[in-house]
């Protein structure tokens, strides 16, 4: 396959595997399932294709049709984007493992219609990371939205279409409020929207317009979750765990903080923005974010609602390192994107998983639970300690890299505030920890062992991936350098 | 061009009149409403015609009998009239395709020629002014065609269409009248009728009182015609009581053709042959355009029918049409244009998504709709897609329009930012009240438990597809529409010095 054909097959192959599920749920759910596994694996292995290309220095790219004069429906593979398009389909096949043994172990109804809508938001997460031009971000950006609402919705009951309305109006007003005029004032002073290494507005925006469209780009951008568009985030932990886990975890929230470095990177250029004093802010809006969400983390009872706030502090790591706006923090950034993933989605696996084996929610009911369920509660701990940044983990290693960054610029908030949020992270997450292993389970509740296997399989996997990515992250650095050649 | 090609025109506007009169004498059961959707078919066939022959900005001229402008009937068609025409012909023909089981339940078998015969004499005036090229028939064709609507709203078997379609006459009346009496003045002062005519011979009048005196009525009088806020109060209950596919049919067209005669009188007549007309016109128009787009979808957010929801969203998106031609630019005109066509395809949709909806639920209340999502998939997603389209969402018609529209009022720099903030509210306040819908459709409760497996005629499930994939397909290329109304803006601005 020719690598233009390849980035084709990659937006269809979910498309047409949608369709397969809905035709194959009339069917069984074994052949439905099996049709899930079967697009997620081929779709990895196209996405996997290509990245010797890109490793070797490719821009693969593909123009399917010119919407207006000058703006094109177009894709173009860069080291970011491949990245990005790596983690989302990967952990798609483990994610399809997991909802296998969530949805059946919970008995969830509409199953069909979450593993069809499942392969279209992945569709769109794959036309994000590929998006040649802020056009087709967008466009896939409101896709990705829009097909990730019945999915949020999906219990249908009154609480959870409050909060499905919640996601829904702050997504949509977010990016037609703010990134859409955004776009249109690329557009304007540019005359384009493609994304060119090392940015397309030097010299046509100036003084505090710059500061300003930074700010329509990022807070548009409302799946990045920067504050005060974060509310999202929390009430989309209505939906059943697989979607918080591969959507709210890795592909609808790293689309937003990819969406935002990539803006950063290739629409504004990093020198440029470096020197721009206006678009300082930046760096304060993430820190304050990182600093105040892990506070609001501390107070939360419920599980998930806890995960959720942890990804938002974590989601403007990645924002602040791109504001650190420095090489090693770009990288760095990059690199948070994939650490993260890996251990926030073990996290969410194991809640799910302590949801369908004790039906649990809540953090005081955790006690002792390691013991019935050792093996999901030991890879909920590898997921907190890369949370918290400790060796050997994930964590750790995106960390040391923003850490360097922040120190090769001399930017002490950021070195501050990612030492502040270290003890935060340890605060909320540690007793957690403690609580499962160190204290004896309350007498009198429900016999349980571990969730199906399935779901079991499919953690293991995620927590042996937060631990290997400490040991073996080469690959992603060499690739993610490229990002940063020529910068200053 | 060949022979026939140069009497498309005149054909444009003759086949359906004279059918209209023939299709009253078809009694037996469908055989109105075939020839009636074979008569809109050809015509929407001639106005494809039309477009593609005018599509590089060619105007066709056609004079009545062979009597040569300005003394016998002349016509006229250009990218801007084509583009209307497509639009006016296009709503009446996949409105008529699906119409038919809708119609079946709404009116009497005995009446229903006459239904189709009114229909036809609507789509007549509807297209006959937008190829007339004079004042006089323009006045002529607005009463037949608002005549035809008066009796195709008032047809239906609901009994409130009737003071509603009383004050559409009172008020559509008063707005002819209006545009009589200016072209009464022009006609004082110019002793001429026809436009290009008129045009030439304004310069020559000395005293410019009357004329713009005249301007102010053709203006105020076209406005109420097009429901321009605040002179829209007609509009939100003519279409909710109507039958539900001559809402779909003219909600689709008929207040567009109004505004397509209000831009080209004041475009080829007015426009720098007033001192400061430009300046009255943005002025005039500009305020009232942006009011109308936040009240309509102020309105419509709390509204709880569905078709009035519908029309006070029209009343919105009428507001967009009139913002971008009050920007007296290309691109403003190109924006204003484009939309009429984009927003033709969206609210045609819906409209006839609620005559589905209306075949299947006790009423047209959004209370009446708990669920009915669930039982009408198909009807459903193009609900969505449509709605999608209204909001904006990219990939659909709707987002070139606001895309265009936004760009031409960023040409005017830091006052065009307060003008962006009103599009962007609106779009907004359209996601509410898309949004309500889509909850009440999908998740709510039927009204009554045990209802019947619904109804759906394939018919009108086809016409609402191909509505919705229409939306999806010129979000995607949207070339034609875009050509088209770009020179028909060039057109019109080109009569400026």
């Amino acid at each position: 396959m020719s690598p233009e054909t390849s980035i084709i097959a990659a937006l269809i192959v979910p498309l047409v595997g949608a369709i397969g599920i809905a035709l194959a749920g009339r069917i069984s759910p074994n052949v439905r399932e099996a049709v899930t596994l079967t697009t997620a694996g081929a779709l990895a292995w196209i996405v996997w294709g290509l990245l010797p290309i890109v490793f070797a220095g490719g821009r693969p790219g593909v123009t399917l049709a010119e919407v207006l004069p000058g703006i094109n429906i177009a894709f173009e593979i860069e080291p970011l984007g491949m990245m990005f398009a790596l983690l989302a389909s990967s952990l798609w096949i483990v994610n399809s493992v997991y909802s296998i043994g969530y949805m059946r172990g919970a008995n969830e109804k509409n199953q069909t219609r979450f593993y069809v809508m499942f392969a279209v938001s992945l569709a769109a997460a794959i036309g994000i990371a590929f998006a040649g031009n802020l056009f087709t971000l967008f466009l896939c950006y409101e896709i990705l939205t829009l097909s990730t609402y019945p999915l949020v919705s999906h219990k249908g009951d009154k609480n959870t279409i409050n909060s499905a309305r919640i996601y829904l109006g702050v997504l949509l007003t977010t990016s037609i409020g703010l990134l859409l005029p955004a776009i249109i004032w690329t557009y304007s002073v540019a005359g384009t929207g493609d994304f060119v290494m090392g940015g397309i507005l030097d010299g046509k925006l100036s003084g505090p317009a710059v500061g300003l469209l930074l700010g329509l780009f990022v807070f548009g951008v409302g799946k990045a979750a920067v504050m005060p568009v974060h509310r999202w985030l929390p009430a989309a932990m209505v939906a059943p765990t697989p979607v918080s886990a591969l959507l709210h975890a890795v592909a609808v929230v790293k689309a937003g903080v990819f969406t935002v470095t990539k803006v950063i990177v290739y629409i504004f250029g990093v020198d440029f923005l470096f020197a721009e004093p206006s678009s300082s802010w930046l760096l304060y809006a993430a820190a304050f974010t990182i600093i105040t969400a892990s506070i609001v983390a501390l107070r939360q009872t419920n599980l998930k609602r806890l995960l959720a706030y942890s990804t938002i502090a974590q989601l403007s790591y990645v924002v602040m390192a791109a504001a650190i706006l420095k090489p090693l923090a770009e990288i760095g950034a990059a690199i948070h994107m994939l650490a993260h993933a890996f251990g926030k989605i073990t996290l969410f696996f194991a809640a799910g998983a302590i949801y369908v084996a004790a039906k649990k929610t809540e953090l005081h009911q955790l006690k002792g639970i390691g013991r019935r369920m050792p093996i999901t509660m030991t890879a909920f701990t590898i997921g907190a300690l890369s949370m918290i940044g400790v060796p050997p983990t994930g964590g750790f290693v995106s960390k040391w890299y923003i850490l360097a960054g922040a120190f090769e610029a001399d930017n002490y908030v950021a070195l501050a505030t990612i030492i502040a949020s270290t003890v935060l992270n340890a605060a909320y997450f540690l007793p957690i920890v403690y609580m499962i292993w160190f204290i004896k389970e309350e007498p009198g509740g429900k016999e349980h062992g571990e969730a199906p296997w399935q779901s079991v399989l499919a953690l293991a996997i995620t927590a042996a991936l937060t631990i290997g990515f400490f040991l073996f992250n080469g690959p992603a650095l060499e690739l993610e350098r490229q990002l940063v050649e020529g910068m200053s | 061009m060949n022979a026939l090609d140069a009497h498309l025109p005149a054909l444009q506007v003759v086949v359906p009149m004279l059918l209209s009169a023939i299709v009253v004498m078809l009694k037996p059961r469908g055989l109105a409403w075939a020839a009636t959707t074979a008569t809109s078919a050809v015509a929407f066939a001639i106005s494809i015609e039309l477009a593609r022959l005018t599509l590089d900005g060619a105007t066709i001229n056609y004079a009545m009998g062979g009597w040569p402008a300005p003394f016998g009937i002349a016509l006229g068609v250009d990218a801007f009239s084509a583009l209307v025409l497509l639009v006016v012909t296009g709503a009446s023909t996949v409105t008529l395709i699906g119409a038919r089981a809708s119609v079946d339940s709404e009116i009497a078998l005995e009446r229903q020629p006459f239904f189709y015969s009114a229909w036809l004499l609507a789509l007549a005036g509807l297209a006959g002014i937008v190829v007339a090229a004079d004042a006089f028939n323009i006045f002529v064709f607005m009463e037949i065609s608002s005549l035809a609507s008066y009796v195709l709203i008032a047809g239906g078997p609901d009994r409130r269409a009737l003071p509603a379609v009383f004050k559409y006459l009172i008020m559509g009346t008063i707005g002819a009248t209006f545009y009589l009496i200016g072209v009464g003045l022009i006609y004082m002062m110019t002793g001429t009728l026809n436009l290009a005519d008129m045009e030439l011979r304004i310069h020559e009048v000395a005293d410019q009182k009357p004329i713009l005196a005249a301007a102010g009525f053709i203006t105020v009088g076209l406005g109420l015609k097009a429901a321009v806020f605040p002179l829209h109060v007609w509009l939100p209950n003519a279409y909710a009581y109507a039958p539900h596919m001559v809402t779909a049919f003219l909600a689709a067209c008929a207040t567009k053709v109004s505004i397509y005669v209000l831009l080209r009188f004041d475009f080829f007549v007015f426009q720098e042959n007033l001192t400061g007309h430009a300046f009255q016109f943005s002025a005039f128009l500009l305020p009232l355009a942006l009011l109308g787009i936040l009240i309509g979808s102020g309105v419509a957010m709390f509204e709880k029918n569905l078709k009035r929801l519908f029309a006070f969203s029209s009343v919105a998106q009428i507001g967009y049409i009139i913002l971008g031609a009050s920007l007296v630019s290309v691109a403003g005109l190109t924006a204003s244009i484009l939309h009429i066509f984009n927003h033709a395809l969206a609210k045609g949709a819906l409209f006839l998504v609620a005559a589905a909806f209306a075949m299947n639920a006790g009423g047209l209340r959004l209370a009446d709709l708990g669920g009915i999502g669930k039982r009408m998939p198909w009807t459903f997603g193009a609900f969505v897609i449509a709605g999608l389209s209204l909001i904006g969402i990219p990939g659909t018609a709707g987002f070139i329009s606001k895309w265009y529209l936004i760009s031409a009022v960023m040409e005017l720099g830091v006052p065009g930012i307060a003008i962006i903030a009103v599009i962007i509210i609106s779009s907004l306040m359209a996601v509410v009240y898309i949004w309500r819908v889509v909850e009440v459709a999908w998740f709510g409760e039927p009204a009554e438990p045990g209802v019947a497996a619904p109804t759906i005629p394939p018919m009108l499930i086809a016409a609402i597809w191909i509505c919705a994939l229409a939306n999806l397909y010129f979000g995607i290329a949207p070339q034609l529409p875009a050509d088209l109304a770009g020179s028909a803006s060039q057109l019109l601005l080109d009569h400026l010095p």
